[in-house]
């Protein structure tokens, strides 16, 4: 029966995310906006030992049994993410033990790598100096030499690659085969030939730390590979193995997607604070067009706001109940970076100076949804992802 | 506000079933012949008589007026209303007001109303009334009705102008919403009583569905054909969905005629839709689609739960009358300038899309 509401017993999940988004994060969300290029916060620490305590999700895919329909853990991640992103989505990122690393070990690992990895903290580096949106073009290498890989090349842009206990590395076994001989491997950060380049500056999520690494002769044990060593001798295998690494994103772009969800949420409630303080209250009373151009910008925002949350809901509940999801996943993730981006830059504008002052944290929202538009794929690569869902193309058809 | 319910968007079986059979009238029998009634401004009377013949209006009326007396569903009206736009809005909107106004009488109406007006209703074959909120001009507001209404001893009566009410010309009564001293009332008025004038008017796009504007001078209405439990925010509310619905399914339309034409029109050797700038207009209309959809869905499903819908039904239609014009529009530009000739049917999408802001009232779920 159709019900978008959120069950009571999620509820309670969303609660304690709240609380501790405005108890924890927000007190401190300025302080740590200064400090870049520190250690792990110190008030994260605690946050990381209770989330570590609670029963994580199954990674249990597909309904029931009995074929009920389910809210399980991918819902559940959005509520809390969503949740701890109005509160700071750069603190979010910091706390140790819940990297994007541990998703793909989580949807791809094998039992043993799942017991000795998944409760480390784990990041993933896919992204390199000549490779970004297209994952496939991913030159970093890894050569088999008895029981090793050998890992060579550089990755940029990794989020935790300087505090995480572990990577999960993209690399290819032989560039000439494509796409299918990209494979992922663990890799501990203490491991020898793994060097820390260095941590980007950037305009947002300061406090995340942002990695630049470097593989001279890194050598791992060979069990660990995530997933399968074979290459796949027919196009037809090498797409599904590729294929198969890449369903790790309809997981997580929904999770991106709450980001976003979060961080339009508070900017949000900070502008409408400030307009009913000076009278402006968008209360439904008057046809959209009879309104004010504040409340029609508030009515505006808080629309694409709930479509964007409706959407990431929809992708999530479709992998809590074993649906394909893919093209939802990057219709949710498109519908609310850009959603994110635009709601928090017009949050500035509309509260003029002192949106962009340091006074309030407009402006450090606007300046932190930016890159949720971009990174676990940029808004034209979900358009694109889409566009061959809803044409019926071919990456080779439509480039 | 939450429950133990899960979310969920899996229709009930008997919802199913009924989407079949709306969606396969709406391909077969209303698509191909929408143009025919918009080139000749006005509707097709097969296709009404189908429509009436789905007894949409019939399922909320109580059996001993004739109806099958289900339980009031705005979700089930939404549905069948994005399925039936699928196939025409001018139609849809035509053949389904009766609905609506059965909608007005149960929400609104006592018993004795309800036994008064509703049996006229209670037909397999096409029986029209219409609620009449909107009125003429440039800057209309619900709160502000310029329709006024007045006591005069045993009756009240009714001055002032009504627009955009489908049908009306086939109409045996309309609900028409007026000021009295209280605030806004609604009263229902039979077509043929005196000082009411029913007069057409052509607009941009609907053509096909009959619209007319009501005027009033002085029209005498009984103590006791003034709803007993009006209220207009529910009213709004419903019919912001409504319009919502026909939103949606105008759009799937134009997106599902979109995709096989640039598949196939080709241009410097390929198909269009290879081209990113072509293919990226295509998954941006789906991608709001979705968002339409689960707004409409969201504010539809809370007011059959009983939940306040207010401010969803209001974002709903925000979100659609902005979203849907922007997909009627890349429409016709996917189409380049077959979009702007009448020998497709973009261009009747575009200018029937343009109504989703202006209409208000009508379609109540």
């Amino acid at each position: 029966m159709i019900n978008l509401e959120i069950p009571q017993k999620l509820g309670q999940v969303q609660q304690m995310a709240q609380q501790l988004a405005s108890t924890v994060f927000r007190p401190i969300s300025r302080k740590y906006d200064a400090i870049e290029h520190g250690d792990t916060p110190q008030e994260l620490k605690p946050v990381a030992q209770m989330m570590a305590a609670m029963p994580r999700g199954e990674g249990k895919k597909g309904a029931g049994d009995d074929g009920a329909i389910r809210n399980g853990s991918n819902m559940t991640g959005i509520l809390a993410v969503e949740a701890m992103c109005w509160g700071d989505v750069g603190l979010m990122l910091s706390i140790p033990g819940s990297g994007l690393g541990n998703a793909a070990i989580m949807a791809v690992g094998s039992p043993e790598q799942k017991a000795q990895y998944g409760k480390l903290y784990c990041a993933m580096a896919i992204t390199e100096p000549g490779a970004g949106s297209d994952s496939a073009a991913v030159s970093t290498t890894a050569q088999l030499d008895g029981d090793e890989w050998v890992l060579n090349g550089e990755k940029i842009y990794c989020t935790a690659g300087q505090r995480c206990d572990a990577i999960v590395v993209w690399a290819t076994l032989d560039k000439s085969l494509g796409k299918a001989a990209i494979k992922s491997f663990i890799v501990p950060r203490d491991t020898p030939g793994l060097t820390l380049v260095r941590v980007e500056d950037k305009m947002g999520l300061r406090i995340s730390d942002t990695a630049a690494l470097a593989f001279n002769d890194c050598r791992i044990p060979r069990d660990h590979l995530l997933g399968s060593e074979e290459v796949g001798d027919t196009e037809e295998a090498r797409k599904k193995a590729f294929g198969g690494v890449m369903q790790t994103f309809d997981n997580t772009r929904p999770q991106v997607a709450a980001m976003a969800l979060g961080v339009a949420r508070a900017a949000l409630e900070i502008t409408r604070e400030l307009h009913e303080k000076e009278g402006v209250k968008a209360d439904f009373s008057k046809l959209p067009y009879n309104s004010s151009a504040r409340e029609l910008a508030l009515y505006r925002m808080e629309a694409d706001l709930e479509a964007a949350r409706l959407m990431t809901l929809k992708a999530a509940w479709m992998a809590d109940n074993g649906q394909p999801n893919s093209k939802e996943a990057s219709m949710c993730k498109a519908k609310a970076g850009r959603m994110g981006n635009d709601v928090t830059l017009q949050c500035v504008a509309l509260c003029g100076e002192l949106g962009y002052s340091e006074q309030t944290l407009l402006e450090k929202l606007a300046r932190d949804s930016k890159i949720i538009d971009i990174f676990e794929g940029t808004q034209q690569i979900q358009q694109l992802i889409v566009a061959r869902h809803l044409l019926g193309l071919s990456s080779r058809e439509l480039k | 506000m939450s429950t133990d319910a899960l979310f969920d968007l899996s229709l009930t079986e008997e919802q199913r079933i009924t989407r079949e059979g709306s969606r396969r009238f709406a391909r077969q029998v209303m698509a191909p012949r929408a143009r025919e009634a918009d080139e000749q401004a006005g509707a097709d009377d097969e296709i009404v008589a189908g429509i009436a013949a789905l007894g949409l209006p019939l399922m909320p009326i109580p059996e001993a007026l004739g109806g099958v007396g289900l339980p009031r569903s705005p979700l089930s009206a939404a549905l069948v209303i994005e399925d039936l736009a699928e196939g025409d809005m001018s139609h849809a909107l035509a053949a389904l007001q009766p609905m609506g106004a059965v909608h007005a009488l149960m929400d609104f109406g006592n018993d004795d109303q309800q036994e008064r007006w509703l049996p006229s209703l209670a037909s397999d074959s096409f029986q029209a009334a219409a609620v009449a909120l909107a009125e003429p001009g440039m800057a209309f507001e619900p709160s502000q009705l310029q329709c006024r209404a007045e006591r005069h001893g045993d009756a009240y009566r009714l001055s002032g102008s009504k627009a955009l009410v489908p049908m009306a010309a086939s109409c045996h009564w309309f609900v028409v919403v007026a000021m009295d001293d209280d605030g806004p009332a609604a009263f229902v008025v039979p077509a043929d009583v005196d000082g009411l004038s029913i007069t057409p008017q052509a607009y941009m796009g609907l053509r096909g569905a009959g619209l007319c504007t009501l005027n009033l001078e002085q029209v005498k209405v009984p103590l006791g054909d003034r709803l007993a439990h009006f209220d207009l925010e529910r009213l709004m509310a419903l019919s912001r969905i409504g319009l919502s619905a026909l939103a949606v399914g105008t759009c799937q339309a134009v997106l599902d005629y979109s995709i096989p034409y640039v598949k196939e029109r080709k241009a410097f050797g390929e198909p269009i839709a290879w081209r990113q700038s072509v293919a990226f207009m295509v998954a941006n209309m789906g991608i709001e689609i979705e968002g339409m959809r689960l707004m409409m869905l969201r504010a539809a499903s809370r007011a059959e739960q009983g939940l306040p819908f207010t401010r969803e039904a209001y974002l709903a239609h925000l979100q659609c009358m902005e979203k849907a014009m922007e997909i009627g529009t890349n429409g016709i530009q996917l189409f380049g300038g077959a979009g702007f000739v009448r020998d497709y049917p973009l261009e009747m999408w575009y200018r029937n899309l343009r109504s989703i802001a202006v209409l208000h009232g009508s379609l109540m779920v």
